[in-house]
């Protein structure tokens, strides 16, 4: 098949899913945002109401899901696109504001502007998404079509462009697209930032006929959900540059390894898959030529460091999900020994938009040695959280002050943690910091797969890096030694720094270790777990003194250095909510009717504080747990 | 460990003999059969991994191996409801191990165990993905957004209600389905 020919076919199949979605815009279309985080808000509720206004005022409109936009703070949302006006986004929908979209929006004609979060659509009446700070901030590359776009239906990605670069590519030499990666210097977005045009070019040159495309979805950070959400918002996206890798470096077969956790990524690219291939975009003789690839979805059986790439490889063989030394490196001897190539989702989904807008384009965003966009999941102390797109180089500063909006109640910003458990805490001297992988790898964070979680006064640093050193001690596959058994020491110094025990040398050992388990890991699992360890140490040193030298808990969250307290003279009388919120009856009445707590059934669960009404505020927490001498006699 | 039930033992090997024979019996489905057994079963009795062992001919400290090293892999009943707490980080950030503490005082079971009677299992999970709504809890596959102890209440006085059997009726079945630790 000549180079117009297949052009042509593709352009043909353009149109027609063209006039296919045109038919489909001239009724009004609502959107609902039906991506896990949409769903776990409630989506399909607010689905359920919008069908059923919409058959009740027998109006033609028609109710479609779509994945997730990337606002997940005011979920569940959907979009109204009525011919004649702007496409407007309603956030925090319920069924009463449903009902109203549906009698004056869809069936009157007042877009009920009060109720909207932004337009979508440059107009004279309403700003867009692109007039908040977050807006001009936000660039948009391969969350374009996020929450936007049908993903059960192949024709509206092939409507917006989708597959053009693989007719375009097709049309040219393999060594175009290699080419082209390679001028964009994309780099893997699986958090090392490696560069995909060398990796692929390696493969290449291999030489073997049978070579693997693997796509890395097992994305194991507690508290990212980038992978997961462009996998279910936008799937062909990530397939298509897929195919587009495979035919650069000569590969007929590829898997893409998503989490058994992800039940709606698995099913929504399952579907694309099989759709892509009545399309004749995959299978064999791909758009009529004899380019043959087609790809089949593996599950992981849910492990962390079954995101390392060998120990991925290893899972995929049946085998327990451990890393190998390299070399061999997998575009040496990868899956069943053959030459592989293993990327990121998010880099895969860069590669359709690099070759058909072009490297120059893709190297216009970001710095010069980080080209494009970094995706974040923008969650902890922040008032926008969600899913956010910016380029290269934009600071932390703007990052959490102009695009996530800040934090909430005006509370004190502490801390910054990126990188999930590979990655480290940064403060507040730091936030100038910008964004690309050499700078944070400087600061002592990683770049990551991109989770960032925002901490305040009430976090404390110690606990916090318990925590991810918790996670990475249960993940450890217990190959080498340092990583077995030291990150379970360095567990085990933690969990003594949160009882008050121990003293500066105790610090002093922690550090240590943390260098020898850093230096003494094969696989970055290892090398990096006492990243969190160490950034808190040097960023944070003084919170970790107050725990040994004072037994106090300066974030007052450490349980075991801080007690319950009622307040006297806040407390009244007249109110018994805490005694009914106790789990324990640890909350007794004093002859004098006011409150208190019997420190030994207090089991510390915050629920007397949460429940004390605003207008008292009488229980507090102290730290170190010791009670107001005067005040408890007093009581007693 | 629980003990099984009457009939149950007959019912895991009739379903382990199910698997294997759908399966050519090489090392390299070891993953696949505990899939499939899982999925049939709702989790991997030790029986049935002992039988697996014997079937696909690999030493029995594999098959543990493989069943505990994946978290996929569940040792214990599911019990009638299932509680997961998220302990994702922005989960634990916003007070998750507080609310699964009070899942464990309620249920009077630990993280990854079944009740007795079968009524609950309670399990820890890294993450849900919606850490907007943190911190969260999935009761029976459905997503609750920030679950405070007080909603534990809530929930839990929902669950209580669903108990088979007449009303007041502490504890579950009698026969044979009460069992101690092994």
């Amino acid at each position: 098949m000549n180079k117009t020919d297949l052009l042509k076919r593709y352009e043909d199949m353009k149109e027609e899913a063209r006039q296919s979605i045109q038919a489909r815009q001239e009724k009004s279309l609502v959107l609902i945002g039906t991506a896990t985080c949409g769903l776990a808000a409630g989506a399909m509720q607010v689905k359920e109401d919008f069908i059923r206004e919409i058959e009740t005022k027998g109006l033609e409109a028609e109710v479609i899901e779509v994945g997730c936009i990337g606002h997940c703070y005011a979920e569940p949302l959907a979009i109204i696109a009525k011919p004649g006006y702007p496409a407007v986004c309603y956030g925090n929908l319920d069924e009463g504001l449903v009902h109203r979209l549906v009698e004056d929006f869809l069936a009157g004609d007042d877009p009920s502007y009060e109720y909207a979060m932004a337009a979508l659509d440059r107009n004279d009446e309403f700003p867009t998404f692109e007039d908040f700070p977050r807006g001009v901030y936000e660039e948009k590359m391969i969350l374009e079509h996020c929450g936007l776009t049908d993903f059960k239906k192949i024709e509206s990605y092939i409507a917006n462009g989708g597959y053009e670069a693989l007719a375009k590519a097709l049309s040219e030499d393999p060594g175009f697209v290699l080419e082209e990666v390679k001028e964009a210097n994309l780099r893997g977005r699986g958090g090392a930032g490696f560069p995909a045009g060398k990796k692929w070019e390696a493969c290449l040159n291999n030489g073997e006929n049978e070579k693997y495309v693997i796509c890395n979805g097992d994305e194991g950070d507690p508290g990212a959900f980038m992978d997961r959400s462009v996998l279910e918002s936008d799937p062909h996206l990530v397939i298509e540059g897929m195919i587009l890798c495979a035919y650069a470096v000569g590969s007929h077969q590829g898997y893409l390894y998503i989490r058994a956790e992800y039940p709606r990524a698995v099913e929504h690219v399952r579907e694309a898959i099989k759709q892509a291939r009545e399309k004749g975009l995959l299978g064999s003789s791909i758009l009529g030529t004899d380019f043959s690839f087609d790809l089949e979805v593996f599950q992981g059986s849910g492990a962390f460091i079954c995101g390392e790439a060998t120990a991925l490889v290893n899972s995929m063989e049946g085998k327990m999900g451990m890393p190998e030394s390299r070399p061999p490196r997998l575009v040496e001897q990868g899956f069943r020994g053959k030459p592989t190539v293993l990327n990121n989702v998010k880099t895969f989904a860069y590669v359709p938009l690099i070759i058909s807008r072009g490297a120059d384009w893709f190297k216009s965003t970001g710095t010069s040695e980080s080209p494009g966009t970094a995706v974040f999941s923008l969650v902890g102390k922040i008032n926008n959280t969600g899913l956010v797109e910016v380029p290269m180089g934009t600071t932390l500063r703007q990052l959490i002050e102009e695009v996530g909006d800040g934090l909430p109640n005006g509370r004190e910003f502490k801390a910054v943690q990126i990188g999930g458990p590979s990655g480290g805490c940064l403060p507040e001297s730091s936030l100038d910091v910008p964004i690309d992988f050499d700078s944070l790898h400087e600061a002592g964070a990683i770049m990551g797969s991109g989770g960032l979680v925002v901490m305040d006064q009430d976090d404390c640093m110690v606990s916090v890096a318990r925590y991810f050193l918790e996670f990475t001690q249960h993940e450890s596959c217990g190959k080498c030694t340092f990583c077995r058994l030291g990150t379970k020491h360095m567990l085990d110094i933690l969990t003594d720094i949160t009882r008050g025990e121990g003293d500066l040398e105790t610090l002093e050992l922690l550090k240590e270790l943390s260098e020898d388990v850093r230096d003494g890991s094969l696989c970055n699992l290892g090398r990096t777990a006492p990243n969190p360890v160490l950034t808190t140490l040097r960023y944070f040193y003084d919170e970790y003194r107050a725990h040994v030298e004072e037994g106090r808990c300066p974030a007052l969250v450490c349980r075991d250095l801080i007690l319950y307290y009622i307040k006297p003279p806040k407390c009244s009388k007249l109110c018994n909510v805490c005694v009914g919120s106790c789990p324990t009856e640890a909350i007794y009445t004093r002859e004098d009717g006011l409150k208190a707590i019997d420190q030994d059934k207090c089991v510390k669960c915050d629920n007397c504080r949460k429940a004390c009404p605003d207008e008292y505020d009488a229980v507090i927490k102290l730290s170190p747990p010791e009670l107001p001498a005067e005040k408890e006699r007093k009581a007693k | 460990m629980l003990q099984l039930k009457e009939g149950e033992k007959e019912e895991i090997l009739a379903c382990v003999k199910e698997v294997l024979g759908e399966n050519s019996k090489t090392h390299e489905n070891l993953i696949p059969v505990l899939q499939q057994v899982q999925k049939k079963l709702g989790y991997l009795p030790v029986l049935a991994m002992e039988k697996i062992a014997e079937g696909l001919d690999v030493p029995a400290a594999d098959v543990f191996g493989l069943a505990t090293f994946y978290n996929q892999f569940r040792l214990n009943p599911p019990g009638k409801h299932e509680v997961k707490v998220c302990l994702g980080t922005a989960c634990y950030m916003t007070g998750g191990d507080i609310t699964l503490e009070s899942f464990e005082r309620r249920m009077e079971i630990k993280e990854s165990e079944t009740s007795p009677d079968r009524h609950y299992s309670l399990e820890r999970v890294a993450c849900v993905g919606c850490c907007s709504l943190a911190p969260v809890v999935v009761v029976d596959d459905q997503v609750e957004g920030k679950v405070t102890p007080t909603r534990v209440d809530g929930i839990m006085l929902e669950l209580e209600a669903d108990r088979d059997g007449p009303a007041g009726e502490e504890s579950g079945p009698k026969e044979g389905g009460n069992s101690e630790q092994d």
